[in-house]
């Protein structure tokens, strides 16, 4: 059993690290108070990671992405987590569900969006379907050549920034040995489509800088050719789609664990109570070193998920291992963070306090704890069903 | 014209240097692995901006090490460095800034076409800042320490600038030359990815003693310096005092009483 990195993986790490540390942290001040980022310095953080290959690293070589295998992209991730998420989102990793493209959607959507040139949101979520998806209400009737599309969708990342989204609707229903399941159709939205429209979410206590939105369809007319894979089998695409990006949510949690046990390191380390470093007393060096343990299998359960991926031989349940400890980990060791600094734990300040306020939508978003725990329970006990 | 800029590999900025019974020691908590020396990393871009701008045909990554120092060079070759060359030998173990002068000199000799050579200023671990002018005098090339700028190459000249305490100078001399870079000359770009893909597929040629033909004693047993008292400065003791007042103009004026009662000013 190898678990080395290669001297390929060891290279993109160091260098993303760097490209964090020197590109993306500096404005991390900047993204809390101002609850945004500027649009030079999107464009900024864009062209940087398009220059040195960065951008859209989980797309194929061949349509012009870095080509990283799994086990590479998570790594890329870990590192990006160590910064603020609003200002990680533009070394883009678009969509992999895009690469379901063809014909024309090719240039108009995929491509584009891989040169940096269109961005992609995805919109799934509703108001009355949040783990339960398929219980979504946005309807999508067939009208000739179109279908009309109305509905609305919330919580939906970056749609403030996207110039087309990736819109999940129900197309119809069919009956299943489970009975009526409704059907659902994937389509590309471009933004400004008649119908359609895109408003500011809700103010939310994680990741400043980032905004949720809410997207209305209204009657929204879209052509059949801008289905993205076949009709009524949008959930066969988005299945593909869900182990990456919960991939992704456990490998951002590993390096901002990261960060913030390095910082609790140093502050007890170097914070004098009662004459000593508080690292001296077990109630603090014994919290890092829980932190720390928990950490490192965190990052193995992700990068044993990410391996298997490309082994072919990745799970549902993998990747719900790996998301539901790594975010579990995270609240734990940035809640802990909080406790080892005090009240400068809680300063605004500090960024371990915001760390500690980012950390708790990541149990939630991409399938919450209760979900992966779900699908965990069920694979364990599928073997036993109909014995 | 081809550009050689001599790297080494060091130990990274955040390992901890430590002396036990004589013996230096670097560790980094974060395990994070050695890396092209900080200094030579100006050096690096320098040389890759040589080819972009000065019409050089190559830029090549020379480094003397042990085997491990082929990841340094791999990042060159990331940066945008065209080949990597590492020379390395058992009988090179323990060589002073001399004899690895020897040895670089006798390896640029090999190099056909190499008319600039850049060093970074010093090494972060020796911190001598001697190799690149003992590499000059070893080929009899001129050497030109402090370069902050490249401004032009000219037929068989280069004019540099050099950055110096009291201001900068412009110096206008032969090619072939020597130079060791300071950080003012440039910003370092990042290995990219694709960068990084190609210096994975590279293979690095090893030259050793054996095809090189240096003059001189290279390897511990020539080293003329002796590092016979090697220890660690020892910590500095102190106290701090926090200047409590009421506004920031009654801070400053006791700070101020306190400095001259201290005949600090």
């Amino acid at each position: 059993m190898n678990l080395q990195l290669t001297d390929e993986q060891r290279m993109i790490v160091e260098m993303v690290r760097t490209f964090v540390e020197k590109e993306l942290q500096p404005y991390e001040e900047e993204v809390e108070r101002e609850d945004g980022v500027r649009p030079e310095l999107q464009r900024q953080i864009r062209d940087k990671a398009l220059q040195f290959g960065l951008y859209a690293a989980n797309m194929p070589e061949e349509l012009g992405g870095a080509g990283l295998d799994t086990v590479s992209l998570v790594l890329m991730e870990r590192e990006l987590g160590r910064t603020s998420y609003a200002l990680q989102h533009f070394v883009a990793r678009p969509s992999s569900i895009i690469r379901a493209c063809v014909g024309e959607q090719i240039e108009t959507y995929l491509l584009p969006t891989i040169r940096g040139e269109r961005h992609d949101c995805l919109a799934m979520s509703e108001p009355n379907a949040g783990s339960d998806v398929r219980g979504m209400e946005c309807r999508a009737v067939r009208d000739g050549d179109e279908y009309v599309i109305t509905g609305t969708k919330h919580f939906i990342s970056h749609a403030d920034v996207a110039d087309y989204a990736i819109l999940f609707a129900a197309s119809g229903e069919e009956q299943t040995a489970r009975g009526v399941r409704k059907k659902i159709t994937s389509f590309l939205v471009d933004m400004g489509t008649p119908g359609f429209t895109v408003k500011r979410g809700y103010d939310v206590v994680s990741h400043r800088g980032y905004h949720n939105c809410i997207l209305q369809f209204d009657g929204c007319r879209v052509p059949v050719g801008n289905i993205l894979g076949v009709e009524h089998r949008g959930f066969d695409v988005a299945n593909q789609w869900l182990g990456s990006t919960r991939l992704s949510v456990a490998a951002f949690c590993v390096g901002r664990a990261q960060r913030t046990l390095e910082l609790c390191q140093q502050w007890a380390a170097t914070r004098v109570q009662f004459g000593q470093p508080i690292g001296k007393n077990q109630g603090v060096s014994f919290k890092l070193a829980d932190m720390a343990t928990q950490i490192r299998a965190a990052e193995w359960l992700t990068l044993d998920a990410a391996w298997r991926t490309d082994q072919g031989a990745a799970r549902d349940e993998d990747y719900a291992m790996a998301k539901l400890y790594a975010t579990e980990m995270l609240a734990m060791v940035t809640d802990e963070a909080v406790q080892i600094f005090g009240g400068m734990g809680l300063a605004e300040e500090n960024p371990v306090v915001r760390f500690w306020r980012d950390a708790r939508v990541e149990r939630i978003w991409d399938g919450t704890s209760e979900i992966q725990r779900h699908i965990i329970s069920r694979a364990l006990l599928r073997p036993f069903e109909n014995r | 014209m081809k550009v050689v800029v001599c790297t080494k590999q060091t130990p990274s900025t955040t390992a901890v240097f430590s002396v036990n019974n004589g013996a230096v020691s670097w560790e980094d908590s974060g395990g994070k692995p050695n890396v092209v020396n900080p200094w030579d990393e100006y050096a690096v871009e320098e040389a890759i901006r040589v080819k972009e701008n000065h019409g050089a045909s190559q830029a090549i990554a020379l480094t003397m090490g042990t085997p491990d120092s082929q990841e340094a060079l791999k990042t060159c070759l990331a940066m945008g460095c065209d080949e990597a060359i590492l020379v390395s030998d058992p009988s090179f173990a323990g060589s002073d800034t001399l004899g690895t002068a020897r040895i670089l000199a006798a390896a640029l000799e090999k190099i056909d076409g190499a008319k600039v050579v850049i060093f970074g200023k010093q090494a972060i671990d020796g911190d001598t800042g001697l190799t690149p002018v003992q590499v000059a005098r070893k080929l009899g090339w001129t050497p030109v320490t402090y370069v902050s700028a490249i401004k032009e190459i000219k037929g068989h000249t280069i004019t540099l600038e050099r950055l110096l305490e009291d201001g900068k100078e412009t110096v206008t001399t032969d090619l072939p030359v020597v130079i060791s870079v300071v950080k003012e000359i440039n910003e370092p770009r990042y290995p990219s990815f694709m960068g990084i893909r190609k210096a994975n597929r590279a293979t690095i040629p090893t030259w050793s003693a054996a095809d090189l033909n240096i003059s001189g004693g290279v390897g511990a047993g020539a080293s003329q310096a002796d590092w016979s008292h090697v220890y660690a400065i020892p910590a500095r003791e102190g106290s701090v005092e926090i200047i409590e007042g009421d506004s920031v103009e009654e801070k400053v004026a006791a700070l101020v009483d306190k400095l001259f009662e201290e005949k600090v000013i």
